[in-house]
């Protein structure tokens, strides 16, 4: 008994370093591994406020391309709007609830930190649980798609960017509907790589990448890139495909929080298939 | 002592900043990172007690991570540069740096000494760092260019930072 204290008392500094070194490796480990649930908020107050000290300055410097995105955005809204066509003829239009519902609703956001150049970015925006949003939620920017909610605390949110090893979205080609899933490769953040593309489909430089309707995040057809170049290596039985995204990650400052109303419904029955296949 | 402590509070947050305001966002390439926060833990004292390096070089990632939203990365590879600087300080410095209150810096230990102790506690940061960011080994030649040349770059950054601010530093003793 004296040895052995006398032994952890000698390499006290290395039990220190240890401990220390297997709670990081601990938290690594579950954050990796899990992703998909809740585990540590890491949007604490503090650092959030800290960064919306400096993006509320840095706002400044950007005002002019953001007001210019901004009206681009609602002159093509308005172009949208029944006021700006021609009624052809004299029904008046009926706001019928049993044909449509709503089933997706969009919440405005701030980005507060962001950044393009490491291995896994994260983007930080200024609105949280208390505005509705809640983890694995879509965000998307004027322009395209930009990543998925990961963790909300009550005034922020984190998102793990599309510039994320760990963010996989589903999408698909315009043209001819062919799906496969978008990933980030590291290197560009103007780019990205389509996978899973199967060799028999034609594909053409500049087709239209949107996401596909499997995935309960994003609605179907959102804008994500155009295909910039692909390549079939032989016997290989998929494309390589590189994408050119529509969102510049690092100018992106006005972003939308998409709320899927029937994302619950959905999974819920979703559910019962996998427990009734068993 | 205080006014010590006090000093090194203020050289931390100085770091801090520089990190996360202006080194964070010059975005060079994905493929450098430069961290030059862990100057910090470079520049302890010599005669700092063990177990104090190893708590502040903790302390030290945690905050990064908290202010860079990662998962305990920067906690793992500080604390493991702390270790490792123990134990390099030990085999490489005299009984005469460890009494009184030098500092590992350029204008104490020369350039030579310097890069090479900087070199080598900065790759092994930034080793752990990538390699723990990705989480394995795919991409596993992108990855180790990344750690190069970020460890260049941090390297760089911080003798030229020490040239520029600290030659009025004199070895005393």
């Amino acid at each position: 008994m004296r040895n052995l204290i006398f032994f952890i008392y000698k390499y006290y500094v290395f039990f220190i370093f240890f401990i220390l070194e297997v709670l990081a490796f601990v938290i690594i480990y579950r954050f990796n591994n899990y992703q998909k649930a809740n585990f540590v908020n890491y949007t604490t107050g503090v650092t959030s406020s800290f960064y919306t000290a400096v993006s509320n300055t840095n706002e400044y410097f950007s005002l002019r391309g953001v007001n210019d995105s901004l009206q681009a955005e609602n002159a093509r809204l308005r172009s949208q709007l029944l006021t700006s066509y021609y009624k052809n003829n004299f029904v008046p239009t009926q706001v019928n609830d049993t044909v449509y519902k709503q089933q997706y609703d969009y919440i405005p956001a701030q980005v507060v930190s962001n950044s393009v150049t490491k291995r896994n970015n994260y983007i930080t925006l200024n609105r949280g649980k208390l505005h509705g949003i809640t983890p694995e939620m879509g965000v998307i920017s004027e322009n395209g798609i930009v990543g998925i909610v990961m963790n909300v605390s009550d005034h922020y949110s984190t998102v793990l960017s599309l510039l994320n090893n760990n963010c996989k979205i589903s999408a698909k080609i315009e043209k001819n509907g062919a799906f496969g899933s978008l990933v980030w490769e590291g290197d560009n953040p103007r780019f990205a790589a389509l996978k899973d593309v199967n060799k028999h489909v034609p594909l053409m430089t500049n087709d239209v990448v949107i996401t596909s309707n499997f995935s309960t995040i994003f609605p179907e057809g959102i804008a994500i890139g155009r295909i910039y170049s692909h390549t079939l290596d032989a016997g290989d039985n998929f494309h390589t495909i590189k994408v050119e995204l529509n969102t510049d990650f690092s100018t992106v400052s006005t972003v939308y929080v998409i709320q899927n109303l029937l994302k619950k419904e959905q999974q819920q029955l979703e559910a019962t298939i996998v427990r009734s296949g068993n | 002592m205080v006014i010590n402590i006090l000093t090194y509070l203020f050289k931390f947050i100085g770091l801090l900043l520089l990190q996360l305001l202006v080194i964070n966002n010059i975005g060079l390439s994905s493929y450098i990172n430069p961290y030059i926060y862990v100057a910090f833990i470079l520049l302890l004292p010599i005669n700092t007690k063990p177990w104090h390096v190893v708590i502040i070089s903790f302390l030290t990632g945690a905050v990064i991570d908290a202010f860079s939203s990662t998962p305990g990365l920067h906690i793992a590879a500080c604390n493991f540069m702390g270790f490792i600087r123990i134990h390099y300080l030990r085999v490489t410095t005299t009984k005469e740096d460890r009494e009184g209150t030098h500092i590992p810096s350029i204008s104490q230990k020369g350039v030579v000494w310097f890069s090479v102790y900087a070199f080598v506690l900065i790759f092994i940061h930034h080793i752990l760092l990538f390699f723990l960011e990705i989480y394995g080994f795919q991409e596993f030649f992108a990855t180790l260019s990344r750690v190069f040349l970020s460890t260049f770059v941090t390297l760089l950054i911080i003798i030229v930072g020490q040239l520029l601010f600290f030659k009025a530093e004199k070895r005393n003793g």
